[in-house]
């Protein structure tokens, strides 16, 4: 699946259950830090860029279930509405999963395009229900998902080199 | 069997497509959404999930801490110094001042007994501390370290040393959440110290900014008057400072005028602040005679 573009040509480990989880753990606790202030307003959502990567690279390990699941925690740890973020990811998780194939066609910089377009989507079901509970919108929430657009390639070549496999040492 | 059917025959069997995943998980979400901002039947199974992931969310704010906790352990001697001076000094004026509350306390005690008023301004304080500012920017919300276990109630208000912060809006066991003052449509009795005029103080959704609504053009409030809860709605005791006016705006084209305050207290200056329970708590109110009528008419 991975041979088509550059970036992916050389040899991957397989992702193991355990590295699935320990990512998105990992992003869960960087999302809870404690935030606030113009940090808070452009604080990228890791979670959501975590479970894109998952989603377009493994549609078939990670997908619209595990998105929604992470979306309820979130959805306590924030005490939002319940239902608010799950929604929000299981839409950009069916994103990822449907668009994976032409997603990993690109390069980074115009992979980042295409996350940028689904983060996007994303935020906006996320202030829409907002909208609809409490009737205002604000507007300074959507940078949000262009700072986590600017982290896609970093992050993608970051769990690339964790998942690249260790030189033997016995090998020389 | 012909060509047709093979287009519907699935080497790969990997369960619903993505489509009907989303539609599952949509509508799951609506559900949840709808049950949860009408209903409020799902505070329990919140409780769970909160209590299930409060050990890391400890584990996120431990940084943060130990940055705080290291940034004192190094401050310099001179700070330590000029910082002791000033709690000294404000100790000496403040325990003057006590005195003279002391004694002013007594003196309104015996009126009160003279005019047999019962007492409404006994409250209990306990301290606690801030885990997370808020963590969403669209709600002006915090989360302090005094949940059930420690006796923290919904409803009761979270003052610091300069004002009103908000009020307690979910318990969790080990962790409540605080709705500021400032938070969209909050609103607090309130009342002007220099005359007594009382009012009712509504959150912006700015955390610098509160609004005086429904107050007439003409109404006695000026700019730089302060304001302190009223203790009107059983929620917040009374005499706590909320709010400075900072712009008035008379437009004799609307019927009210706008008035701008801003607030007194700020989360952000330190990380703990005071639970305030009422100890004695305001009598019913009694059914409203006309609206009872109306009911049992129709």
């Amino acid at each position: 699946m991975n041979q088509l573009s550059g970036a992916d040509r050389e040899f991957l480990l397989p992702a193991s259950r355990r590295f699935i989880i320990a990512s998105l753990i990992v992003a869960v606790l960087l999302e809870w830090l404690p935030w606030h202030g113009w940090a808070l307003i452009v604080r990228p959502d890791f979670v959501a860029l975590t479970l894109l990567y998952w989603c377009t690279h493994k549609p078939h390990r990670v997908g619209i279930g595990i998105a929604w699941f992470l979306g309820i925690l979130v959805d306590v740890a924030d005490a939002s509405l319940f239902g608010q973020h799950a929604l929000a990811y299981s839409v950009l998780a069916f994103g990822g999963v449907v668009l994976n194939r032409r997603v990993q066609r690109f390069s980074l910089q115009e992979q980042s395009v295409h996350v940028f377009v689904l983060l996007l989507v994303s935020y906006a079901v996320y202030a829409f229900i907002h909208w609809q509970a409490s009737g205002f919108v604000a507007w300074e929430y959507f940078a949000g998902s262009l700072t986590s657009a600017l982290l896609w390639a970093p992050l993608t070549l970051l769990i690339q080199a964790l998942r690249r496999p260790r030189r033997d040492p016995k090998a020389l | 069997m012909t060509l047709e059917d093979t287009r519907n025959l699935r080497f790969f069997n990997r369960g619903p497509s993505a489509l009907a995943r989303l539609v599952f998980f949509a509508a799951l979400s609506l559900l949840l959404l709808f049950v949860d901002a009408r209903y409020r039947y799902l505070e329990s199974v919140r409780q769970v999930i909160a209590i299930v992931i409060y050990p890391l969310q400890r584990l996120t704010a431990l940084p943060g801490e130990l940055w705080d906790d290291a940034a004192e352990y190094v401050s310099l001697q001179h700070h330590l110094v000029a910082e002791n001076e000033t709690l000294r000094l404000q100790h000496d004026r403040d325990a003057a001042r006590l005195n003279q509350f002391e004694a002013m306390q007594n003196e309104n005690a015996q009126l009160r007994a003279l005019l047999e008023i019962k007492q409404h301004a006994d409250f209990s304080v306990q301290a606690a501390q801030i885990v997370y500012l808020e963590r969403d920017i669209f709600k002006r919300k915090l989360i302090m370290d005094k949940g059930e276990q420690e006796g923290a109630r919904a409803g009761q208000a979270v003052v610091d040393n300069f004002g009103v912060v908000g009020q307690i809006t979910r318990t969790f066991p080990y962790l409540s959440e605080v709705t500021l003052v400032t938070d969209k449509d909050n609103v607090v009795p309130v009342q002007v110290v220099r005359n007594g005029v009382r009012a009712a103080i509504f959150g912006s959704g700015n955390t610098s900014e509160m609004e005086l609504r429904y107050q007439a053009v003409d109404v006695d409030i000026e700019i730089g008057d302060e304001l302190i809860t009223s203790g009107l709605d059983g929620t917040y005791p009374a005499a706590l400072p909320v709010a400075r006016v900072v712009r008035i705006e008379r437009d004799p084209a609307y019927p009210f005028a706008r008035i701008v305050c801003t607030p007194l207290a700020g989360v952000d200056r330190h990380r703990t602040l005071l639970i305030v329970s009422s100890v004695s708590s305001l009598p019913p109110r009694p059914a409203d005679a006309g609206d009872t009528a109306g009911r049992r008419a129709r």
